[in-house]
């Protein structure tokens, strides 16, 4: 594979402008800055060159620049995405990218948002609680099987992405009675862990706000990890909710499985 | 003298990676008051990074392991440098600490009878590693974090510490900026744990974040701590190379612990020219036998793609130095290749390996099962750090605390992959009992407002410079030093110089401006990290000058060889009576006879 070595197919070097939003939560405006680029670069990269050569207190939060942290999530072109895995050659950069904070969170600086909701939100959501131990040395016996069901939802790198596409949170501001897809799939990952017995049903219909989510998948479009949050984690819970509020026969058959279970 | 807004805690921690977070979690549970301070927000630490595993002798996969075979394997590992006892208290402690993860909820992969599965790492033995796929730091972290966040411990976001205060010997707390509004606050505690990680920004190459400036080593030599082992920094052999932008990133061990192999540009698996003579017994004498090894033949022997990490990325800059290198200046890791022993390999390495799937998919342009990665060594790991109690990981300042890579001794001259994250399980709660212990067993501590009024000025004083340079331009000149002159090779006239700069680079920092104003200013928190980054620096360099022989992560040009005379004392810093650092030799205590006979058996 010695000289399929691939490259970018941009040019090596190239000036690019990249509009970005200056401000706080007082106000801003957009503000424009060219800067050379080179291949494979993200646009993290473009703003931290900005950042050390042009404005040393442009604000932006990142970490691991790999996918993997969830910090610098960003609208780059309007769209919700991850900075440090947005390549500059999968933009158009004839005309400016613009990069902004956001804007379903209130503003911090620039591209630091106040996310500090999500922090309380998960607070409120039960905790893990697990089944008692299967074996004497305290020690648990599960299927790989029933590993892999939950991992999708494990793989959430808290970016907030789908928070800040969600209708329920950036246009109608349901923040005080719905969790967000976010917490969906935290609370699906609980209630579907092969240990857990904690109920969280009648708390996703009554406290989560789980029928706030009229299933339009715009979390699921913008997810950096591909989880499938409206099919495998929204609707498997709006459907739990159904069977434990709606459906009497269910019922009956869920309180005599608990008598036994118990 | 200034007023400060004041908080206090029983325990303060500063950090949330894995270390801070058990540390928290611990202090908690004895009944304290606990305080959390991080630069970032919750659960983005750098364990969130972590990839290959957890490393702790629970024996699911293989019943010959024990935390004998755990103990002789990092110590051999750390070449007998290490702090034999933390050694032992990691090795017996580690299974327990993962266990109680998956009661608190973490999932991991399972064996075919539902127990923890445990995958093979290099320099361990048996496979050892507790794993998910290639994300475990994501599910440690978020565990502990999902954990954490039920224990009554005040998380302090996006806060970070300026100086330790004292209370004559004793640490009293911390004064602290916070990030987004830039005000100060005092934290008194009555013990203080750091477990603010590495040091890895000190390097142009690395697998490190922003974070990693070294925080915690240079705030406990400000406060009169002992660091020790500086000298060995940890090359992970295998960071990407291309494109420029994505250079040092990190690809995981585990890429070779399923079976994965080092090849030149020749197509030549260099790796088995090279085994050090006390591993050779202990590595597969052909590519046969080491594939049979990394699927789960209990009588073959590792390749030789798992040997320590520092053997490893002296291999590789071998290579490519000898004009045997990829064409960006690395070697090929191919994992591609075990299409030929496995139906379904395309499928296998995306569910083993998912996250590296992912990375070189989008950032590489590369499909790893079907074409060879380009790899080479990046800063990862510092096994150097802050000397402390190998039972309390008390500092040798009462009351301050360091758990994790901020502290030394557990990983000698070199850490073995997976040794991290049971380092910060077992020494993050060792670290918040004995805080907690400490903070209850003493009278309440009253800070030195006059030290913190002192570093807030100084704090503030690069925004009433309006002519002077950028602190970025610092920063990254500082990475080229260390780079270029303090590298994996090192040589005494070279680190001389380095000294120099460093040097000259701390005359600078002391003029550096910064513009606008103290909300959220990346700019300022640049600024202050500099001198964290120039203590560091000095710290390694003076150390690997010291050490005229080549032992783990240390390799000197001018000593190739290892030397008898160096394996009997740590070399340790200290800030002297003048202010400027002083090394000492420290002589390594004894070990205790049974110890010895777990060695001699060889474990």
């Amino acid at each position: 594979m010695t000289d399929t070595q691939q490259t970018t197919p941009q040019a090596t070097t190239q000036t690019a402008t990249f509009r970005v939003w200056r401000g706080d939560a007082k106000g801003g405006a957009f503000k424009d800055y060219s800067t050379e680029t080179s291949p494979g670069m993200v646009v993290l990269d473009a703003i931290h060159q900005i950042q050390a050569d042009q404005a040393n207190d442009l604000a932006v939060r990142w970490n691991c620049k790999a996918g993997k942290c969830g910090s610098c999530s960003a609208e780059i072109n309007g769209k919700p995405k991850l900075m440090c895995m947005t390549r500059l050659s999968d933009l158009p950069l004839e005309a400016p990218v613009t990069v902004e904070p956001m804007r379903a969170f209130p503003s911090i600086k620039d591209l630091v948002t106040d996310v500090s909701w999500n922090y309380r939100v998960k607070e409120k959501i039960t905790q893990f609680t697990p089944r008692p131990p299967d074996a004497p040395d305290g020690t648990w016996r599960i299927q790989q099987s029933d590993v892999d069901r939950v991992q999708e939802f494990r793989k959430c790198i808290e970016c907030f992405l789908c928070q800040d596409v969600c209708h329920v949170l950036r246009e109608h501001h349901e923040e005080a009675s719905f969790i967000g897809p976010r917490f969906f799939v935290y609370t699906a990952a609980l209630e579907m862990h092969p240990l857990d017995v904690a109920d969280r049903i009648p708390a996703l219909k009554r406290d989560y706000g789980i029928g706030f989510c009229n299933i339009t998948k715009c979390c699921t479009t913008v997810c950096p990890e591909s989880i499938t949050i409206t099919d495998n984690a929204i609707i498997p819970l709006k459907e739990r909710v159904v069977d434990e509020f709606y459906d009497p026969l269910g019922k009956l058959v869920k309180l005599f499985s608990r008598a036994k279970r118990g | 003298m200034a007023e400060f807004e004041t908080v206090h805690h029983d325990v303060l921690v500063v950090g949330a990676g894995g270390a801070g977070l058990r540390a928290a979690i611990a202090a908690a549970a004895a009944g304290v008051s606990v305080g959390l301070v991080c630069k970032s927000l919750l659960g983005k630490a750098h364990t969130v990074m972590a990839e290959g595993g957890v490393a702790a002798a629970m024996g699911n996969v293989d019943d010959r392991d024990d935390w004998k075979v755990h103990f002789a394997d990092t110590m051999r590992g750390g070449q007998y440098i290490n702090n034999w006892r933390m050694a032992e208290l990691h090795a017996k402690e580690a299974p327990a600490r993962v266990r109680e993860l998956e009661a608190w909820g973490a999932l991991f992969d399972r064996t075919p009878d539902g127990r923890i599965l445990q995958r093979n790492f290099g320099g361990h033995r048996y496979p050892r590693l507790a794993h998910v796929g290639d994300r475990t730091g994501l599910e440690m972290i978020r565990t502990l974090q999902d954990h954490g966040i039920h224990q009554g411990i005040d998380v302090h976001m996006e806060w970070t510490v300026l100086t330790l205060l004292s209370d004559g010997e004793r640490v009293a707390g911390a004064l602290a900026y916070d990030r987004e509004r830039g005000r100060f606050r005092l934290f008194a505690a009555g013990a203080v744990v750091l477990a603010t990680g590495g040091i890895g920004r000190a390097y142009r190459i690395t697998s490190n974040s922003w974070e990693y400036t070294g925080d915690g080593q240079s705030l406990a030599y400000h406060a009169g701590a002992v660091l020790q082992d500086m000298e060995f920094v940890q090359f992970h052999p295998t960071g990407m190379v291309w494109p420029p932008s994505v250079r040092g990133i990190l690809v995981t061990e585990g890429v070779r612990g399923e079976g994965g192999v080092l090849t030149n540009r020749e197509g030549r698996r260099f790796m088995f020219d090279d085994i050090p003579e006390n591993y050779r017994s202990q590595t597969a004498a052909d590519a046969d036998e080491g594939w049979r090894y990394t699927q789960g033949d209990k009588n073959a022997r590792r390749p030789p793609e798992l040997l320590t990490r520092d053997h490893v990325a002296r291999c590789i800059t071998r290579e490519v130095r000898e004009g045997r290198g990829s064409p960006h200046g690395g070697v090929y890791l191919d994992i591609a290749w075990i299409k030929e022993r496995l139906p379904n390999a395309a499928e296998h390495i995306k569910k083993k390996l998912p996250s590296m799937y992912h990375q070189f998919k989008q950032l590489a342009d590369i499909d790893i099962t079907a074409e060879p990665m380009e790899v080479g060594p990046t800063t990862h790991y510092i096994m150097g750090g802050i000397r402390v109690d190998g039972d309390t990981q008390m500092s040798s300042v009462p009351g301050l605390f360091a758990a994790g890579e901020c502290a030394a001794g557990l990983h000698g001259a070199n850490r073995l992959g997976g040794n991290s994250l049971s380092d910060l399980l077992v020494f993050g709660q060792r670290a918040g009992t004995y805080a907690a212990e400490f903070a209850k067993g003493h009278p309440a501590a009253t800070p030195d407002v006059n030290q913190a009024s002192a570093a807030a000025q100084k704090a503030l004083e690069p925004f009433s410079r309006t002519t002077g340079e950028g602190p970025y331009q610092i920063q990254q000149s500082l990475q080229g030093t260390m780079q270029e002159l303090v590298g994996i090779v090192r040589r005494e006239d070279e680190m001389t110089k380095a000294l120099h700069e460093i040097s000259a680079l701390s005359a600078r920092a002391s003029h550096v401006a910064v513009s606008g104003n103290r909300e959220y200013n990346p700019g300022w928190h640049t600024a202050l990290d500099l001198g964290n980054l120039l203590t560091v620096a000095e710290a390694i360099t003076r150390s690997a000058i010291e050490r005229r022989e080549s032992r783990g992560g240390h390799f000197r040009d001018d000593f190739p060889g290892k030397d008898t005379n160096f394996a009997s004392f740590n070399i340790t810093v200290r800030q002297g009576a003048d202010g400027r650092m002083e090394l000492n030799r420290e002589a390594i205590r004894p070990m205790p006879d049974a110890l010895k006979q777990v060695i001699a058996e060889g474990g």
